[in-house]
C-alpha cells in the first residue's frame, strides 16, 4: 500500500464561528484560529472541555461552516460533508438496526462505487484485521465500547478517505482498553500513513499519538502553540518513559498552566 | 440470578419457582372473595353475579351463540379499521411534520388544536357527518389512535442522533436514501411506543362508541345486559372485553418484536 501521499493538507486561516443560542446572548466559540494540517501525519489537536475542538471538527467535516475566514482541503475550499473525511464522533454513531457488515459497507454501497460482493469482500477483510469478523452479523448493542470504536474505523477505512477526524474516539473507556486501543490506533496509522486529525483534552494520549502537536487556548479559543513531537516510531509503551517524552510533557504543562494562571489574573 | 442450587434442584422445584405462585394465590383469593361478598348478600352486592353464576351463563346461552361470536368478529372488525387507517394515514403526517418545515407550519397549530378533543367528544358530529353508522364508529377509533401516532412519530424524527445523519452524509448517501435507511429505522421504536397506547385507547373508544351509537358488538352486548337486567351478561360482556384488549396488544407487541430485531438481540 502506497503511503506518504501528498494529498490531504487542511488549510485553516482566521476562522471564527459564533454560536447561537435561544434566549441568551450569542458566544464567540473560535476567533482567528489558524493552522494547517500536514497530510501524511498524526496531527493532535488538544484543549480543554468545550473550547470548541469538537466544532473546529465538525467544520472541517463538512457539517458546520464558518462564520469568518476559510477552510481548504488541498486548495480546494470545504463546501459540505464529502466521503474524502470521515469522522468518528465521541458518541459511537453506529446505526443500531444495522449489523457490523452493514454498517461497514454502507458507505461504498451508498456511493455505488463497488457491488455488494466486492464491498463485502472489502467489509471481511477489514473485519478480519481488526479481529471482529466474528461479530459481523452481530448488532452494536452486541459489541463493547472498545469493538464499537474498531467496527467504525473499519466503517471510515473501507471508503478510503483522504482525511480521517476522530474526536476523543477512546473517551469514556476503561484505562486498559483506551491504551490499547491507542497502540492499536498509532499502528494503525503507521501502517496506512493516512491524515489523521485526532481530538483529545489527554495530554499523555496527545503526546503519544502525535507527530504534531495543536494546543488551543484563550478565550474565544485559536491554536496557541503548534509542537512537533518528535518522538521515534513506531510508537510503544516504552516511548512513555524516554526523555524526549517528558521533556514535551513538561513544556505543555507549562503552557497550559501560563494559559491557567493569566485567566485567573484577568479575573 | 443464578445459584449453584437452582442448578442442583429437582425440576419441579425449579417450575415452582418460575411460576409466579404469590399472584396465583391472590387471583383465587380475589375470586373467593367475590364469591363471598355475593353469597353473604353484603351491601352494594345484592344483584352483582358470582363467577360461577357468570360462567355457567355463558356455557349456557353465549358460547354457542352466533350473536356472542359475531359481536367479537364485529368489535374486532371496528377495532382493526380504525387502526390501522390511523397507522396508515398517521405515521407519513408524523414523518412529514418531522422532515418538512412548511408541513410543519401548515399542519402542526392546525393538529394541536384538535388533538385535546377526546375521541368520544367527537361522537355526535361523527355520526351527524357519516352516512353510515359503521363508519362513523370506526371514524371515533381512528381518531384516538391518530393523533398518538402522529405525536410519536413527530417526536422520533426530532429525536434522530444528528451523528447518524452526519455520517451517512459523508458516506455519500443521497437524501432518499438517508430517507429509508436512517430515518425510518431511527422512527420505528417511536412507532412502536404509538402503536401500543394507540391499541389501548383504540378499544377503550370502540366499547363506549358501540354503546351508545350502535346494535351490535361487546361493548353493546354489555350494555344489553344492563338494559334486561341481565348483570351476569354485564361481566360476561366486561371479561370479554378484557380478553379482546389483550390479544389485540399481544398481536402489537409480536408486531414490534418483529419491526425491531435489532433489541432482543
Amino acid at each position: 500500500m502506497a503511503d506518504a501521499r501528498s494529498i490531504g493538507r487542511i488549510a485553516v486561516k482566521g476562522v471564527g464561528k459564533l454560536y447561537q443560542r435561544p434566549k441568551q446572548p450569542p458566544v464567540q466559540v473560535l476567533d482567528n484560529c489558524s493552522f494547517e494540517i500536514e497530510p501524511a501525519k498524526l496531527t493532535v489537536l488538544m484543549g480543554a472541555s468545550g473550547c470548541g475542538k469538537s466544532t473546529l471538527a465538525y467544520m472541517i467535516a463538512g457539517y458546520l461552516s464558518p462564520d469568518k475566514g476559510s477552510m481548504t482541503i488541498d486548495d480546494i475550499s470545504i463546501v459540505g460533508p464529502g466521503p474524502d473525511r470521515i469522522m468518528v464522533f465521541q458518541e459511537t454513531a453506529l446505526w443500531p438496526w444495522m449489523t457490523v457488515i452493514e454498517n461497514v459497507i454502507f458507505g461504498p454501497r451508498a456511493l455505488g462505487s463497488m457491488s455488494d460482493a466486492e464491498a463485502r469482500s472489502k467489509a471481511n477483510a477489514l473485519l478480519t484485521k481488526f479481529g471482529l469478523i466474528e461479530f459481523r452479523d452481530k448488532y452494536p448493542g452486541q459489541l463493547s465500547g472498545g469493538m464499537k470504536r474498531r467496527a467504525e474505523l473499519a466503517q471510515a477505512l473501507i471508503n478510503s478517505p483522504k482525511i480521517m477526524i476522530l474526536d476523543e474516539p477512546f473517551r469514556g473507556l476503561d484505562v486498559m482498553t483506551r491504551e490499547l486501543m491507542q497502540e492499536y490506533y498509532v499502528g494503525l496509522f503507521e501502517e496506512t500513513r493516512l491524515t489523521t486529525l485526532f481530538i483529545t483534552a489527554e495530554l499523555e494520549e496527545a503526546i503519544f499519538l502525535a507527530d504534531r502537536l495543536l494546543i488551543m487556548g484563550g478565550s474565544p479559543s485559536r491554536i496557541v502553540k503548534a509542537i512537533e513531537v518528535d518522538l521515534p516510531h513506531p510508537r510503544t509503551w516504552e516511548v512513555l518513559t524516554s526523555e524526549r517524552y517528558l521533556e514535551i510533557k513538561e513544556e505543555i504543562m507549562r503552557l497550559l498552566y501560563q494559559d491557567q494562571e493569566a485567566e485567573l489574573l484577568a479575573q | 440470578m443464578v445459584n449453584a442450587n437452582m442448578r442442583s434442584s429437582s425440576a419441579f422445584v425449579r417450575w415452582r419457582k418460575g411460576l409466579n405462585w404469590r399472584g396465583a394465590v391472590a387471583v383465587a383469593s380475589f375470586i373467593l372473595l367475590w364469591q363471598l361478598l355475593v353469597r353473604f348478600k353484603v351491601p352494594g352486592f345484592e344483584t352483582i353475579p358470582t363467577l360461577s353464576d357468570v360462567f355457567s351463563t355463558f356455557w349456557t346461552k353465549y358460547m354457542l351463540s352466533a350473536k356472542y361470536w359475531k359481536a367479537w368478529a364485529v368489535s374486532f372488525e371496528r377495532v382493526g379499521y380504525g387502526f390501522v387507517i390511523s397507522q396508515v394515514l398517521g405515521i407519513p403526517i408524523g414523518l412529514l411534520l418531522g422532515t418538512r418545515q412548511m408541513f410543519h407550519d401548515v399542519m402542526f397549530s392546525v393538529i394541536e388544536i384538535l388533538r385535546p378533543i377526546p375521541p368520544l367528544a367527537w361522537v355526535p358530529i361523527s355520526i351527524l357527518f357519516w352516512p353510515t353508522n359503521e363508519m362513523s364508529i370506526v371514524f371515533i377509533t381512528f381518531i384516538g389512535a391518530f393523533f398518538i401516532i402522529v405525536i410519536n412519530v413527530h417526536d422520533g424524527v426530532r429525536s434522530i442522533k444528528k451523528e447518524h445523519l452526519w455520517l451517512a452524509r459523508s458516506l455519500g448517501a443521497s437524501p432518499w436514501r438517508i430517507f429509508q435507511r436512517i430515518i425510518i429505522p431511527s422512527v420505528i421504536p417511536s412507532i412502536a411506543v404509538g402503536m401500543t397506547l394507540g391499541i389501548a385507547v383504540t378499544w377503550n373508544v370502540v366499547i363506549a362508541a358501540e354503546m351508545i351509537a350502535s346494535d351490535t358488538g361487546l361493548g353493546r352486548l354489555t350494555w344489553e345486559g344492563y338494559v334486561s337486567n341481565t348483570p351476569a351478561v354485564v361481566i360476561l360482556g366486561m371479561i370479554s372485553i378484557g380478553l379482546a384488549g389483550y390479544l389485540s396488544t399481544k398481536l402489537v407487541d409480536y408486531a414490534e418484536k418483529k419491526m425491531m430485531p435489532w433489541r432482543k438481540a
